[in-house]
């Protein structure tokens, strides 16, 4: 059913549909939302879970660590701050091979404090071990949170997700979204299943030490199920799609990008302004496309390489910065495209909430046009 | 054997825990100069120098760490400390 909701409401209620046993979490903005609403939930017993509040967000993600290995479902959400708290124990979730799910509503990281929108938080832990989707509208906000679980928990996987949707743009507009039915949810998400848990009659410990005769190939081991995910979130999509409508079998999305000579890479909300600004580009005959990455961990990059190589330039747009380096995205589309003549540029923008306009996706495509790139994009130059 | 996902472990006893691949140096036990005083035994922090049928001591190199504790107190220098290639 359609219905006109805030982003943080739609995720809310896609967690509560997923009947998660145990949710714990520490407001920060701007997740808050999305808990007080859980937490309203359960108070009004519309969610049977226990919600455990705690003193911050490295407890937070502690005691879901310890509920998820005990066998349930669990849930949390953060952002910035709260998500570097729980760095730490996000190494261990996922060492641990724990299927916890966690939106992030994406923000800067201070200092400079800001608690406006960019990607840094969550890419900043792109290499724990952690599935990473990244949701481009409230629709795909709600939605992916139901195929997380599912990926997730998958016994090929085990493997804790972010569902990443960006603070503000996302979580606080409002948006019309098909929401999902408790019938409907119940039939795709079958109940959490786990391998093997913890119980006293039967004990067992979890994240064990491993010498340097073990370590590495425990390293191997989650790698190897970060790839095997891939194949798993287009089964699980392509389910999704034939129950919902909504396919999220392919973990990138190209816009107009058959033609284009122009392509335009980007995570999250600002994939909607650069849809816009390619219909009004295409209007004035200029061919240019985007490619959405919708799931950043596993990466796509051989996707990326096939739907990219008819393209003659790439235009790859960070909401992030490796600081030292270039953009998180662009060194890994370089990546991808090792060995291609495309010419591949990047450009960092949109930190600490910046808008970008359509005005600014069309001159940074006739910056790509003219040759320089791995910039950052729309700097005051009075300021520096 | 094959690790288990996500390092899970039951519950074991220190045998479980194969400890002689942590060794460096490997002791050799020569019982021409060994006069069977048992010192060796007494002093290893592993518990893993069992006497054979005639009185002779030998480390469990399944266990033996290597730390050389047995080669420093033997009365008779009749152990020797090899490095070992792995």
């Amino acid at each position: 059913m359609m219905e006109i909701t805030e982003g943080s409401h739609a995720v809310a209620e896609a967690v509560r549909l997923c009947r998660p046993q145990v949710i714990s979490a520490y407001p920060i903005t701007p997740q808050t939302h999305i808990v007080e609403a859980l937490a309203e939930f359960v108070a009004n017993c519309q969610l049977d879970a226990e919600y455990i509040t705690v003193e911050n967000e490295l407890s937070a993600l502690s005691a879901c660590v310890g509920a998820s290995a005990a066998g349930s479902r669990t849930y949390s959400a953060t952002t910035s701050q709260g998500l570097m708290l729980m760095a730490e124990v996000c190494f261990n979730a996922a060492g641990m091979r724990l299927p916890i799910v966690m939106s992030i509503a994406n923000r800067a990281m201070g200092a400079p404090l800001s608690i406006w929108n960019d990607q840094q938080d969550s890419i900043s832990l792109r290499d724990s071990g952690w599935l990473q989707f990244y949701a481009e509208d409230n629709q795909e906000a709600t939605d992916l949170h139901v195929l997380a679980y599912k990926v997730a928990e998958d016994h090929s996987i085990q493997l804790p997700a972010f569902v990443c949707f960006d603070g503000f743009i996302l979580s606080h507009t409002y948006e019309p979204v098909d929401m999902l039915t408790q019938e409907d949810v119940d039939k795709y998400l079958p109940k959490f299943n786990p391998l093997e848990r913890l119980d006293a009659a039967d004990p067992i410990s979890f994240g064990m030490y491993a010498t340097p005769d073990y370590y590495l190939e425990f390293r191997y081991e989650m790698d190897q199920a970060q790839k095997r995910a891939k194949a798993v979130i287009a089964k699980a999509g392509k389910e999704f799609g034939a129950m919902f409508g909504r396919d999220y079998s392919a973990l990138i999305e190209g816009y107009r990008l058959e033609d284009a000579d122009t392509a335009i890479i980007a995570m999250g909300s600002i994939c909607g302004t650069i849809k816009d600004s390619i219909d009004e580009m295409r209007a004035e005959g200029k061919k240019v496309g985007l490619l959405k990455i919708r799931v950043f961990r596993p990466f796509p990059g051989e996707e990326i390489a096939k739907m990219l190589s008819h393209v003659k330039r790439v235009a790859v747009l960070d909401k992030n910065i490796s600081l030292g380096a270039k953009g998180a995205t662009v060194m890994e589309i370089r990546n991808a495209l090792y060995g291609s003549s495309i010419p591949v540029k990047g450009y960092v923008l949109g930190l600490g909430g910046r808008d970008v306009r359509k005005r600014d996706l069309k001159e940074i495509v006739a910056l790509c046009e003219k040759g320089p790139g791995d910039q950052f994009y729309g700097l005051r130059k009075e300021l520096i | 054997m094959a690790l288990a996902v996500g390092c899970r472990a039951r519950p074991g006893k220190a045998r479980d825990n194969k400890t002689g691949s942590w060794r460096v140096f490997k002791p050799l036990y020569d019982h021409e100069k060994c006069s069977k005083c048992g010192m060796c035994r007494t002093l290893c922090p592993e518990g893993c120098i069992n006497e054979d049928a005639e009185g002779f001591f030998d480390p469990d190199y399944t266990y033996c760490k290597g730390c050389g504790i047995c080669a420093v107190e033997c009365p008779k220098e009749a152990i020797a400390m090899k490095q070992e290639e792995k």
